[in-house]
């Protein structure tokens, strides 16, 4: 246990996906056969047009790809490195049907906005503000970031009010270290700033700044919170000391505010920030690292190739088990053990996956001396209540889906607060359709 | 198991129609005898001439798709070893390899004297045939050598005549590509009492400017000059270049076939229009002289295929095939078809059509909404404006993306529409998988039909109306 230096952490989090060298992003961007209407680019949310950003690597335009890749994704340095490619752009590449090695199509994307990044960041001049309607966005994560800057594109005045200390959101407190480091995330704030977005950091909206305030001075508001911290389990034992939330676990190292890791460690849950939370463990020192579900790898809602490369880091895998309670071990008030129940599958559930059923008497510890929880990211729920006339159902904020636009024609929403949290990619999708959709209606009516 | 022995021009015998060509590696007589060792059947010496004087950078390349040296061009001269080095080592390889084929090339000044000593010397060393160099197109055609005297039939024809006069071994003229018609000088060439020909030699050219010095390559301090090109991509020049000369009643004369040859199936190509042996520099100062091993084993076995025993059982037949367009069947069709089991989706041959050709193939297979085929803007449009998420389990339930029988989804697999159908062969070529667009047959039912015959029936009918 202790505090890390921030280099340790860069030691021990050393990118999985390294960068390709200039001569094998050429040999690669070679292969790429420039389909038309290429699947890769429906298959992305962005629609970014990856044969043109690939053609444009092969002829050494890199300046000329970055801008292309930029055009339809702002946060594209970010999404080359923390993207599901194997789900998304790589997943939809017609080599997979051919000789069954797609395009690495997130490398070769790193590859062009690494050289934009390294050779000073510059867009073309940014579009003077144009246009007296104002436009707030509240969160300053991924969606808002693309919602501003396209908003920019179009002449508006935008300003983004950020209740943390960093703009980002997931993206600078939230991704794991080894595909995405704050400083990148951070970068790519500097890169909407330059484009003239205000940024307001520490504001909660609603408690600094009261919603009066922001519907007399901004004709259009973007509503991109996300989502809040994980849910409970709701069993007892949660109050130990060393129980902790996955989300807070993972700002705490990125930001190294201080990392506390047991020596043996009990994730409970089976996404994706499940997985990072327990891989970080591993990386930080922990000697056993069980990840703990309630179903089986089957059902498990984390991707097959995270769950794949978690086994590589070294963690273990408790399928069909339930806790049931925390149990405080030699030192008072300090976790001991999560106390589980064995699980069956039954029928398909709502979901389609089979249903868990306890087994009855099959109790049984894991002695641990930390337990991150991921289960289920709560909603916002107080916080959306705010605002007038917008419709939340099951917890996420009711959008056309088109143009984000919410039942109160002023508030459109994007992001986790709508999708129930997806990707960096979906989130910068909804912000653009949206910022589109916002600079329209504007224009609209204001002739 | 096929005979690859070969006699050329009657008297020049080697056990294989390889040749190393004249150029860098055939400067010495170490180069030729592990060349020989290799496997090669012959070599073209180096050109001998007079002194020179060779400039530093020498090469340069055009690559492909990140594929090396497509084409090479080069500045070099002619041998600027000492004459005296390179006819000793001549004898040496002669004394050592006497059933190897080795040419002697030369170029001299155009002064009958110097050929007749030149021709000598060579043959004192040893030479089986000489080349006579009127090709070079770069530097020594400055001093009214190489290709300046390739490019005039006259020169050539009287350059021929005297190295006839003085010459006891076969005397092979390699000509100049860069001339308007080639069998102008072949014709000279032939007039000149020549044995053989060898075709072609490089190609003037420019490979390139680079872009941050704004200098062509290769550069010699700053400036560059004209080179002679030749490898991969100067092959299909070269095989017109050939069939031209072999199909034309002026020159009959033996064809050592040159031009880009890398493998067997290019030496196969060169031999089925009439070339008796190939010669090859750049896939040797690409690879090696151990590239040979596979043009002699994979001719072997192509020929055991074939049925062909010697190389002169296939030697030309592809001459009759090569004819004057007026003269191909204009009622002969074929239309390009799309085999969905093995289309990957890529929808090159789509855009292809569209663009390049004839605006036949349509992305109609997943139902059309009617009013007329789609453009591929249209298409585009479409795609852009479909709003796509990252597919997650918990959250969408089981994701299937397919909609028909095939790994690719129906909506990306192209259709062809046969009655508009040109038979152009674009998207079978641009299609990346082999056999996915193959080219079937259309009977017409009408009878073979040349334009000239049309024309003829035309008038006839005319004249009848």
């Amino acid at each position: 246990m202790g505090l890390w230096a921030s280099d340790e952490i860069g030691r021990r989090f050393a990118e999985i996906h390294p960068p390709l060298d200039p001569q094998a992003a050429l040999a690669e961007a070679a292969r790429c056969l420039y389909c038309f209407d290429p699947p890769c680019t429906s298959a992305c949310p962005t629609h970014i047009d990856v044969p043109r950003f690939i053609q444009k690597i092969s002829t050494g335009n890199l300046r000329g790809s970055a801008l292309t890749i930029l055009d339809a994704n702002i946060l594209g340095a970010s999404c080359a490195r923390v993207c599901p490619v194997e789900v998304l752009c790589e997943g939809a590449c017609v080599l997979n049907r051919h000789n069954r090695q797609p395009i690495e199509i997130g490398r070769l994307q790193r590859h062009a906005m690494d050289y934009f990044y390294d050779s000073g960041a510059s867009l073309p001049s940014p579009a003077a503000i144009a246009k007296a309607s104002r436009v707030a966005c509240i969160g300053g994560g991924p969606a808002a970031l693309a919602c501003a800057a396209e908003l920019r594109k179009h002449g508006f005045p935008v300003t983004i009010f950020e209740s943390r200390p960093l703009a980002g959101g997931l993206n600078t407190y939230g991704v794991a270290e080894y595909k995405l480091r704050p400083r990148d995330s951070l970068r790519e704030v500097e890169l909407v700033k330059s484009m003239g977005v205000e940024f307001r950091l520490g504001v909660l909206v609603g408690t600094d700044l009261t919603l009066a305030d922001l519907e007399r001075d901004y004709a259009s508001i973007f509503i991109a919170v996300g989502l809040g911290p994980n849910e409970p389990l709701g069993i007892p034992g949660e109050d130990l000391e060393g129980v902790v939330d996955a989300l807070r676990f993972i700002a705490d190292y990125k930001t190294t505010q201080g990392i506390q890791v047991g020596r043996k460690v009990a994730v409970i849950g089976g996404g994706n920030t499940a997985i990072d939370a327990a891989n970080a463990a591993k990386r930080l020192g922990a000697d056993e690292v069980s990840t703990i579900y309630r179903r089986s790898e089957r059902e498990m809602p984390a991707f097959l190739f995270e769950y794949e490369h978690s086994k590589l880091e070294g963690v273990e895998f408790r399928f069909q088990t339930q806790p049931v309670a925390i149990l405080p071990g030699k030192v008072a008030g300090r976790v001991g053990a999560v106390e589980c129940v064995r699980m069956d599958l039954g029928a398909p559930d709502a979901s389609g996956r089979r249903k868990p059923q306890p087994v009855h008497g099959s109790n049984f510890l894991i002695e641990c001396d930390m337990v991150i929880e991921a289960i289920w990211q709560s909603r916002l729920l107080e916080f959306l209540a705010q605002f007038r006339g917008i419709e939340v159902r099951h917890g996420a904020v009711v959008v056309d889906p088109e143009t984000g636009q919410t039942a109160n024609p002023r508030y459109y929403a994007g992001g986790d607060c709508v999708n129930g949290g997806r990707e960096v990619v979906d989130a910068v999708a909804a912000g653009m359709r949206a910022g589109i959709a916002i600079a329209k209606s504007l224009d609209e009516r204001n002739g | 198991m096929a005979d690859l022995t070969t006699v050329f021009a009657g008297r020049i015998r080697c056990p294989n129609p390889f040749w190393l060509a004249s150029g860098p590696p055939a400067n010495c007589g170490e180069q030729v005898m592990r060349a020989f060792d290799a496997g090669w059947g012959g070599a073209v010496w180096k050109t001998l001439g007079e002194p020179i004087v060779n400039v530093s950078s020498r090469y340069s390349s055009v690559d492909w798709r990140r594929q090396r040296m497509m084409g090479l061009n080069n500045i070099e001269l002619i041998t600027d070893r000492p004459l005296d080095a390179n006819l000793r080592e001549i004898a040496e390889v002669k004394k050592r390899y006497p059933n190897h084929a080795v040419i002697v090339s030369l170029m001299v000044e155009s002064k009958r004297e110097s050929w007749h000593t030149i021709v000598r010397q060579a043959e004192d060393a040893g030479a089986d045939g000489l080349e006579l160099n009127f090709g070079c197109p770069h530097g020594m055609s400055e001093r009214g050598m190489g290709s300046a005297v390739g490019q005039v039939p006259e020169y050539t024809e009287l350059i021929t005549r005297w190295v006839k006069e003085a010459a006891r071994t076969p005397v092979l003229v390699k000509l100049t590509p860069n001339i308007s018609d080639i069998r102008a000088v072949a014709r000279a060439a032939t007039l000149g009492g020549a044995d053989g020909l060898s075709a072609i030699n490089t190609i003037n050219s420019i490979t390139g400017i680079d872009l941050d010095t704004l200098t062509p390559r290769p550069d010699v301090g700053g400036k560059s000059s004209h080179g002679g090109y030749c490898g991969p991509a100067v092959k299909p020049i070269a095989l017109h270049m050939i069939q031209q000369i072999s199909g034309d009643s002026g020159s009959k004369l033996p064809i050592s076939g040159i031009g880009g040859i890398s493998d067997w199936r290019d030496a196969a190509e060169f031999i089925l229009l009439g070339a008796g042996t190939v010669q090859v520099c750049t896939a040797a100062m690409h690879y090696g002289f151990r590239i040979v091993e596979d043009m002699l084993d994979g001719l072997s076995n192509w020929m055991d295929s074939k049925g062909f025993r010697t190389i002169e059982d296939f030697r030309g037949l592809s001459l009759p095939r090569v004819v004057e367009w007026k003269n191909l069947d204009l009622n002969y069709k074929i239309v390009a078809r799309i085999h969905p089991e093995k289309c990957i989706g890529c929808d090159l041959c789509y855009t292809a059509c569209w663009d390049g050709a004839h605006q036949c193939i349509h992305l109609d297979r997943a139902g059309s909404d009617g009013g007329g085929q789609r453009t591929p803007a249209q298409v585009e449009a479409e795609s852009l404006r479909k709003i796509a998420m990252t597919p997650i389990a918990k959250l969408d339930g089981a994701v299937g993306n397919n909609d028909g029988a095939y790994a690719t989804p129906l909506a990306r697999i192209p259709r062809v529409d046969e009655d508009e159908c040109v038979g152009c062969n674009l998207c079978a070529l641009v299609c990346p998988v082999d056999e996915c667009i193959t080219m079937e047959r259309i009977d017409t039912g009408r009878p073979p039909e040349s334009w000239e015959q049309r024309m003829a029936a035309m008038e006839q009918g005319g004249n009848g109306g």
